[in-house]
């Protein structure tokens, strides 16, 4: 008998190590030109330099594939490097906003700051002194608002659209994808405009409620219809095929199937208003102290918070505060977007 | 759900089938326990008069009279795309789930029309069950929670549900096999248990007559050897009518088997008959060519 050896594993499709070497001294030498250019020629500043240095860098490796294989490969180098500038650019705003925020945030950030408000601190005292205790409850007791308001009719929305598919169906989706795209400041005037001028006449934490919701119920409504339309139609036939009324089918079998997809939507709804300004500018009055009545008197939040600490501060106490109540916000979204994609990446439940 | 059930495997098992002679498959129909109709009290089971039915403006069913006596096993054949399946779905009113879908004729259950005005059609849907082509157990429930579904979405009110889970799982040939893990979600199970399990979902509802559409398609020969015994289990206490594309299984279940056709127009019933009959000596020379395998 012979003795048969198992061949090593390769992998022969995989990029050389001669190819990568020649590639970065490539753009090695792009890097290099871009600098003489900007030596040379009119270009200056760094703006300057990274045009000159992706310019040189994708027309080099350009000709080298059209010298190495042909012109069709050397198409494909182009569009390889506008796909990647293209992913430079998106980061760039991106990794810029979390890295300022947090190297400013982190200073603002103390202990005290979840157990007070700014009753007693002006924007004088040290950061140390007050805290954000009344926006983050605001905050969360307004997006909690909203949320009992626009998950019962996002639901049902999407309800209306999935499984009784009426007559109104086709309009009432353009409709609400046309609500996703209201100005929040347009929900901010709607809200004052019909309930607060002439009804309540008070700035309150229940119209900062309404007024987001007006935002979130369009979210929520589109985001339950997908989730409800990935469940499969077999489903809905055996339900009523077991003798079950529609109404029965939808709630005993589609919803509870849907259950992880509809707390995506739920949480997605949120992330969507928590850092909402313009409308709680307008329709929550926006204050200092800790107020946990939203039917009464004016409330504060945390991007009224940040809003306030900026534009009437003026001092660097006010700034440390707003950029720690800004990263606080970034965490609560941050946190917000992790738990939708843990759910909605589990399979059932 | 499409009228058009089309695989590779129904197709393939088509293919097989050319192998087969007929009399073999009639030698089948016969060695296995017969039933006679109206020998036990289960009602006077299900009859069509002139069923046809439409997809918006096309008619995919044509003039189709059907007798299911009580107790028997009802074989529906044909190449795909005949209407079987819209016939099937007439039986318990399923046909109208589809929006743009029409019907014309009379399906008698004990002699009352299920499409009489009037007509309550989920309590159609508890005499009628049905079991689909693909397994889809409530993915949100139990194996047990599945079994009471029907229960459950019916509102129906039973006392001892544990027996009736037990009696229902034992009639569907899954019970030795799920006893001990009733509380785990039913996608854990096999395909073939899935089918088992979503058979005794609708047996707690107590139906008279069963609908089965090609329940073993998208099973193995084992899981469809499972599921056979337990349709020759539930002919003495139902009626079934099962869509098959699989000749064999046809022979093996079934007292009475009726052949559709379609020549592109709508789809019509060709011949009725008791199982064996068809496959030994069919009247119609088209039967003939089916079940011999020289076409379809």
């Amino acid at each position: 008998m012979t003795q048969t050896t198992t061949p090593k594993p390769q992998t022969p499709w995989a990029v050389t190590i001669q190819q990568r070497l020649s590639t970065a001294g490539l753009i090695t030498l792009g890097a290099l030109l871009a600098g003489v250019a900007i030596k040379t020629t009119g270009l200056s500043g760094k703006l300057g330099f990274a045009a000159a240095f992706f310019f040189i860098s994708t027309l080099l490796i350009f000709i080298q594939q059209f010298r190495l294989r042909d012109l069709a490969a050397a198409k494909d180098s182009l569009l390889s490097s506008l796909a990647s500038l293209a992913i430079v650019l998106t980061l760039i705003p991106i990794i810029s906003i979390v890295a300022t925020v947090v190297g400013k945030g982190y200073k603002g950030i103390h202990f005290g700051m979840f157990t007070n408000d700014m009753t007693m601190a002006s924007v004088n005292d040290p950061v140390n002194a007050g805290g954000l205790l009344h926006a983050l409850v605001g905050t969360i007791l307004m997006v909690g608002g909203a949320l009992l308001v626009s998950f019962p009719i996002g639901l049902l929305t999407a309800l209306y659209l999935t499984e009784i598919r009426g007559k109104l169906a086709r309009p009432i989706k353009f409709l609400v994808q046309a609500m996703s795209g209201v100005p929040s400041i347009v929900a901010g005037l709607f809200i004052l405009s019909i309930l607060v001028i002439p009804v309540t006449q008070e700035l309150n934490g229940l119209m900062g409620s309404l007024a987001l919701s007006i935002l979130m119920i369009p979210t929520i409504a589109r985001t339950s219809e997908e989730m409800l339309l990935l469940i499969p139609n077999d489903l809905r036939e055996a339900g009523v095929a077991l003798g079950a009324t529609q109404w029965r089918t939808v709630s005993g079998v589609v919803v509870p199937a849907a259950k992880s997809g509809l707390v995506t939507a739920v949480i997605l709804g949120v992330a969507r208003i928590i850092g909402e300004t313009a409308p709680i500018l307008l329709v929550s009055g926006g204050a200092d102290a800790l107020n946990l009545n939203p039917t009464s008197g004016a409330m504060g939040s945390l991007p009224f918070y940040i809003w306030k600490a900026f534009l009437t501060g003026g001092t660097e106490e006010a700034y440390a505060r707003a950029w720690g109540g800004m990263l606080i916000l970034l965490i609560l979204i941050v946190v917000l977007f992790g738990l939708a994609r843990y759910l909605s990446g589990r399979k059932v439940g | 759900m499409s009228s058009t059930e089309n695989s590779n495997n129904e197709n393939n098992m088509e293919k097989k089938m050319q192998t087969t002679t007929p009399s073999s498959l009639a030698s089948v129909a016969n060695n296995r326990e017969q039933r006679v109709p109206g020998t036990n009290l289960l009602g006077t089971g299900l009859e069509t008069r002139g069923v046809h039915a439409w997809f918006g403006k096309k008619h995919v069913l044509s003039d189709v009279s059907l007798d299911f006596a009580a107790g028997t096993v009802t074989a529906l054949i044909g190449p795909s795309g005949c209407g079987k399946s819209t016939y099937l779905r007439t039986l318990n009113r399923m046909h109208e789930f589809i929006p743009t879908a029409a019907l014309a004729g009379e399906v008698l259950l004990d002699g009352q029309d299920i499409y009489a005005p009037g007509t309550d059609v989920t309590k159609i849907r508890l005499r009628v069950g049905m079991v689909f082509q693909k397994p889809n157990p409530f993915p949100s429930m139990t194996i047990g929670e599945n079994v009471l579904s029907g229960l459950k979405l019916a509102q129906l009110k039973k006392s001892n549900t544990d027996e009736l889970l037990e009696s229902c799982l034992v009639r569907a040939g899954l019970w030795s096999e799920v006893k001990d893990r009733l509380g785990e979600h039913g996608g854990a199970l096999s395909g073939g248990q899935q089918q088992r399990l979503c058979i005794a979902r609708s047996l707690a509802v107590e139906p008279q007559v069963l609908l089965m559409d090609e329940p073993c398609s998208a099973l193995d020969p084992g899981s469809t050897f499972r599921i056979e015994e337990t349709i020759s289990e539930l002919a003495k206490s139902m009626t079934i009518v099962i869509v098959t594309h699989n000749m064999q299984q046809a022979a093996r279940v079934s007292d009475y088997t009726a052949f559709f056709l379609s020549d592109g127009g709508p789809g019509v019933m060709v011949e009725t008959a008791p199982t064996s009959k068809i496959f030994s000596s069919p009247t119609d020379k088209r039967t003939e060519d089916y079940v011999t395998g020289r076409f379809g």
